[in-house]
């Protein structure tokens, strides 16, 4: 990063802890870059002539006397079409060895859409997944999260829903990334031939954690180019947005902020907010939709970060192993998509939401017979079926190697209930019963 | 105000949201002041004074302000603009018009005005020069959509005035003068059709509060029927993500049968004020016809705006009910999250460094809420009209635990109690209202039980009990059968469950999203409560408890049939045939 001629240096810092320093400095702003001995900082708190920057990098061996030089400017993007298939690291500096991108410099983390000028979203995403197109079924504005537990192909079903999505641009943010999920990520873009429609924004766990603070702002800032300045359909992935937090906390502690639970900073909501809102429709077509990541500790999803991020996100995502089929799921319980009913019955066929709704009804009919096949009781016939039903349900239709459109899905829903159960057992509404239910001969 | 009086100052601290200010002259708690930075003036609020240190709470983002900006204190608190022009708008928690702002991102510092002073509307006199009057009283009205609005002597107005001029009928924009009152001393003033007024501060402009004692029909059974809320009730309803807070508030706010619906989004997603924006100018309220915009001012303060401006929003929204319920009208104020303006709360108070109660959540907690929460209330007005501010909150308690601070402090103040339960809302078992938990205390209140034997019937409210009671055992009975295996138990604890299950599916279980199952009035409500007691009254006889639980399906799903229908229609009255004979199957003659 550049410094200018008439930038006055300062050489006297006055404290220091593990991620900010203060000094003493005039004519500063707030949340002003900076850089302190040669690392990016940026300010955090102004108390008279006392400025405390946090320190992205960390402040391992910063001295008392390091150079400390003003940018006058909050962090910045230059914006161009010349994103499009770039990598960068968390300060937008590109990473994989292409030139520096020209463009429009704006501030990252800017303001929020009016909301009078959003347009309520009410184009389906199709992934092909039953387990969400069926059940969990997406739009272009909505943001969702993946629960999932560290062991689970998150980033694999995430990569696979952004290469089905038809978006117009891919932008991943990527926070304390392994090197090898990097790769993978890198991999699957470019041999889907999809490079140049793919940003890249990447923090790796070789990385200092707090740089991640800035990656989904970065990734933002470029949504909302592409989704505003071109009407573009954006896609943008955040992964794993545990990480993000565990940097916010890292910082607030330092700064001696009184945690509120699960030693997360008393802002979490409003800060995860910020950013999960990006997510947006735009009357001319233009939009930012989020996919996000958010890494559960032993499945815990009472934890502040699980926590906060459900009652932010439009519906979550749970990836479970169904021992039973020995394949991952979509599991239909715990998992949801808020904005479903935007489309489904509408964009899809009418009976998609009865539908729907029914299966998962008898799929919970099914683990109740399990719990009493465990408790070693005896089975009904009913229960029997729920059983056989369930499993086949979760292999043609929750499994995440599903790959087939709404109708068809709608189709295989209907056979299963024919299968299995009577329509009066199934509670569907009587017209769709009358005009879908498979008659026999 | 002279503009020479007003108290200067300069920044000194920045932290988020929070600035630190050294004043020149005298301040107040709670007294606006603009900081400019950058040609903009940033609109901010004084929470705490310490010597000449002014602590103010910004409403915007503070990016780049610099210490040795400068500030200037205005005399006055956090105020609304009441007049006509308010309904159909969409505000911001400031009051700010959102329709008027330029551009697709909000801008720092751009202040829309909250009313149109062009526009003109039809003025009608209703007091007559000569009369004595008080603030509050009605001196005309104008028709603002198809509401009566009542021009008031302003709140703020004390002691005893005489009319000495009021225009005739004509039309009038809203700061044209339309009356002059002179007060006890000979001195005249002058009143527009705007008036402000301090958010924070109730309005008492009313001769009497009594006790809530009329039922406010929501159309959602498991709410009418179960535990009613009333006019100028409170309610509130907690529950854990994903649990139906947003669409529940979203029904009743289509369907309850009030004048006026305020609807505070406060620090929740904008895509769901959106979806009200989308909605409200189509939909038509189903007892007047008229769109739902009409009767609706939507306070949107969604999660990425200002944090501070989130406290705001739901004073903003109360404010502007109270001065509806002024003019005689049954109003019903939504919000949604309560817990997000407690947050809000919780971060300013976080940063001043004040000592922290529990959760991190600022001491006066439970009195900000049970403060705000008496606002709400059914009134006498001074002129013996009556008027209502029905309030229901949601919470958002962390980790969907019920033992947090804004869920207790909220218990204390609201009298009727909606959990969702996680339990139901997996279940799919919508409105996911846990029947057991939930309580409405006005179900016990004498005033209410009188109106609902009068205008229901007789046996209402003793049905309604035992309603409770049926599902207790119902719960008791599928817990029994749990544990000791469906053979294990006597047949009769299965029939106990089912017949309580045919409760939970018809009456407890509606479907929002079902253009008919959605909204129920009453007399519908009460046809299909009489139906199933007379099922439940019935005696069946069933060898095993196999035949049982099929039976029970087929008997939910014609209900649930009925439920789908339109009331008395041919449709419904075929299925009502159908479950008769189904009935007759199995009754004991
Ligand atoms: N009455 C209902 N009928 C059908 N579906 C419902 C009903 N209530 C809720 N749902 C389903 O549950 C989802 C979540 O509901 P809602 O958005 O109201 O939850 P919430 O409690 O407000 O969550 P949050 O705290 O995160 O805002 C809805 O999108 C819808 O799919
Ligand atoms: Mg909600």
């Amino acid at each position: 990063m550049e410094t200018r001629a008439f930038q006055k240096i300062y050489t006297k810092i006055t404290q220091i802890t593990k991620a900010t320093c203060s000094l003493n400095a005039t004519g500063v702003g707030n949340e002003e870059l900076a850089l302190v001995h040669g690392r990016l900082a940026q300010v955090v708190k102004i108390m008279g002539d006392n400025v405390t920057l946090q320190v992205f990098s960390g402040t391992e061996e910063i001295p008392t006397n390091a150079e400390v030089v003003f940018f006058n400017r909050p962090p910045t993007l230059k914006v161009s079409e010349d994103l499009a298939g770039r990598f960068f690291n968390s300060f937008g500096e590109p990473i994989d060895g292409g030139p520096e991108v020209e463009g429009e410099e704006r501030e990252i983390g800017g303001p929020s859409v009016n909301p009078v000028r959003r347009m309520q979203p009410s184009e389906l995403i199709a992934t092909g997944i039953a387990g969400i197109d069926l059940n969990n079924t997406l739009v272009t504005g909505q943001k969702i999260p993946f629960f999932a537990d560290p062991d689970q192909p998150y980033n694999q079903v995430m990569a696979m829903v952004a290469m089905r999505a038809k978006a117009d641009k891919i932008i991943l943010g990527g926070m304390g990334l392994t090197n090898d999920d990097y790769l993978y990520y890198k991999n699957v873009f470019e041999h889907a031939g999809a490079l140049n429609r793919i940003i890249s924004f990447v923090n790796t766990t070789e990385d200092p954690p707090v740089e991640r603070l800035l990656v989904p702002d970065m990734a933002l800032t470029a949504a909302e180019y592409f989704a505003v300045d071109k009407n573009e359909k954006v896609l943008v992935l955040l992964t794993d947005m545990t990480l993000y937090a565990d940097a916010l906390s890292i910082v607030s502690n330092r700064m001696d902020q009184i945690p509120s639970k699960d030693s997360m900073p008393g802002s979490l909501y409003s800060d995860l907010a910020k950013l999960y809102e990006k997510a947006v429709q735009f009357p001319d077509g233009g939009s930012i939709t989020i996919i996000a990541v958010t890494t559960l500790s032993g499945g815990d999803i009472t934890h502040a970060i699980p926590d906060n991020t459900g009652y932010i996100t439009e519906g979550q995502l749970f990836l479970r192993r169904d021992t039973e089929i020995g394949k991952v799921i979509v599991d239909p319980f715990r998992s949801l998509s808020r904005l479903k009913q935007l489309v489904i019955g509408t964009k899809t066929r009418e009976d998609h939401p009865q539908v729907m709704n029914a299966a998962v009804r008898l799929y919970a009919d099914a683990a109740n017979a399990r719990t009493k096949l465990e408790n070693g009781f005896d089975l009904t016939d009913y229960d029997q079926r729920t059983l056989d039903f369930a499993k086949e349900y979760s292999d043609k239709l929750l499994a995440i190697d599903v790959n087939i459109d709404t109708e068809q899905m709608l189709i295989i829903a209907w056979s299963l209930f024919n299968k299995y159960f009577s329509p009066a057992e199934v509670g569907l509404r009587k017209d769709l019963v009358d005009k879908y239910w498979i008659k026999d001969n | 105000m002279n503009s020479n009086n007003l108290t200067r100052g300069k920044v000194t601290g920045i932290i988020a949201n929070l600035v630190i200010v050294e004043v020149y002259g005298p301040v107040a708690q709670n007294e606006i002041c603009y900081i400019s930075h950058d040609g903009t003036a940033l609109m901010a609020e004084v929470i705490k004074v310490l010597g000449d240190k002014a602590y103010v709470q910004v409403f915007e983002s503070t990016r780049g302000l610099k210490p040795a900006a400068d500030v200037e204190f205005r005399g006055h608190m956090l105020e609304v603009t009441l007049g006509p022009g308010i309904l159909s708008r969409n505000y911001d928690g400031l009051q700010h018009d959102l329709d008027e702002m330029k551009g697709i991102f909000l801008k720092r510092g751009d202040y829309t005005r909250a009313l149109n002073p062009d526009k003109e509307w039809d003025f009608e006199p209703i007091a007559k020069e000569g009369d004595m009057v008080n603030a509050a009283d009605w001196l005309g009205q104008v028709m603002e959509n198809s509401i009566p609005h009542k021009i008031m002597v302003p709140f703020n107005f004390k002691g005893n005035f005489r009319i000495k001029k009021l225009v005739k009928a004509g039309k009038y924009k809203i700061y044209d003068v339309i009356a002059t009152l002179t007060d006890e001393k000979g001195i005249d003033v002058e009143v527009t059709m705007v008036q402000k007024w301090p958010v924070k501060r109730a309005v008492k402009n009313y001769q009497d509060k009594p006790r809530p004692f009329k039922l406010l029909e929501t159309g959602v059974r498991t709410i009418d029927t179960l535990n009613p809320i009333v006019e100028g009730g409170t309610g509130f309803i907690p529950g854990p993500f994903g649990s139906g807070k947003t669409v529940l508030q979203h029904a009743i706010s289509k369907q309850a049968e009030a004048d006026i619906v305020v609807v505070a989004a406060c620090g929740e997603r904008a895509n769901e004020v959106v979806e009200l924006f989308t909605e409200f100018p189509e939909l038509e309220d189903p007892r007047t016809g008229r769109k739902l915009m009409e009767r609706t001012t939507i306070i949107a303060n969604t999660s990425n705006m200002p944090v501070a401006a989130r406290e705001a929003s739901v004073y903003t929204a109360m404010a502007i009910s109270e001065y509806y319920r002024a003019m005689g009208l049954k109003i019903l104020l939504l919000a949604d999250s309560t817990s997000r303006w407690a947050q809000a709360l919780r971060e300013m108070s976080n940063r001043m460094e004040e000592l922290p109660g529990p959760d991190a959540f600022p001491m006066d907690l439970p009195a900000i809420i049970s403060n705000f929460y008496s606002r709400a209330g059914f009134v006498y007005l001074n002129n013996g009209k009556t008027g209502s501010i029905t309030f229901i909150g949601t919470v958002s308690p962390a980790g969907g635990n019920l033992k947090e601070p804004v869920t207790e402090s909220t218990k204390k103040a609201a009298r009727a109690f909606y959990a969702l339960s996680q339990q139901r809302a997996d279940s799919k078992r919508y409105p996911a209202i846990d029947p057991i938990d939930s309580y409405s205390k006005y179900l016990e209140y004498p005033e209410l039980q009188e109106n609902l034997k009068k205008d229901i019937a007789d046996d209402w409210v003793d049905r309604v009990m035992m309603l409770k009671n049926i599902l207790i055992r119902g719960k008791e009975a599928s817990e029994q059968i749990n544990i000791l295996g469906d053979d294990g138990v006597p047949l009769d604890y299965h029939l106990v469950y089912w017949k309580s299950e045919v409760f939970d599916s018809v009456i407890l279980q509606q479907d929002a999203f079902d253009k008919i199952d959605c909204n129920a009035p009453m007399n519908r409500q009460k046809f299909m409560l009489d139906k199933i007691y007379d099922i439940y009254y019935t005696d069946f006889n069933f060898d095993n408890f196999e035949e049982v639980n099929t039976y029970f399906k087929r008997v939910i799903n014609l209900l649930k049939q009925m439920n789908y229908s339109v009331f008395e229609s041919k449709d419904f009255y075929d299925f009502e045939k159908e479950l008769h004979n189904i009935i007759d199957e199995r009754k004991v003659s």
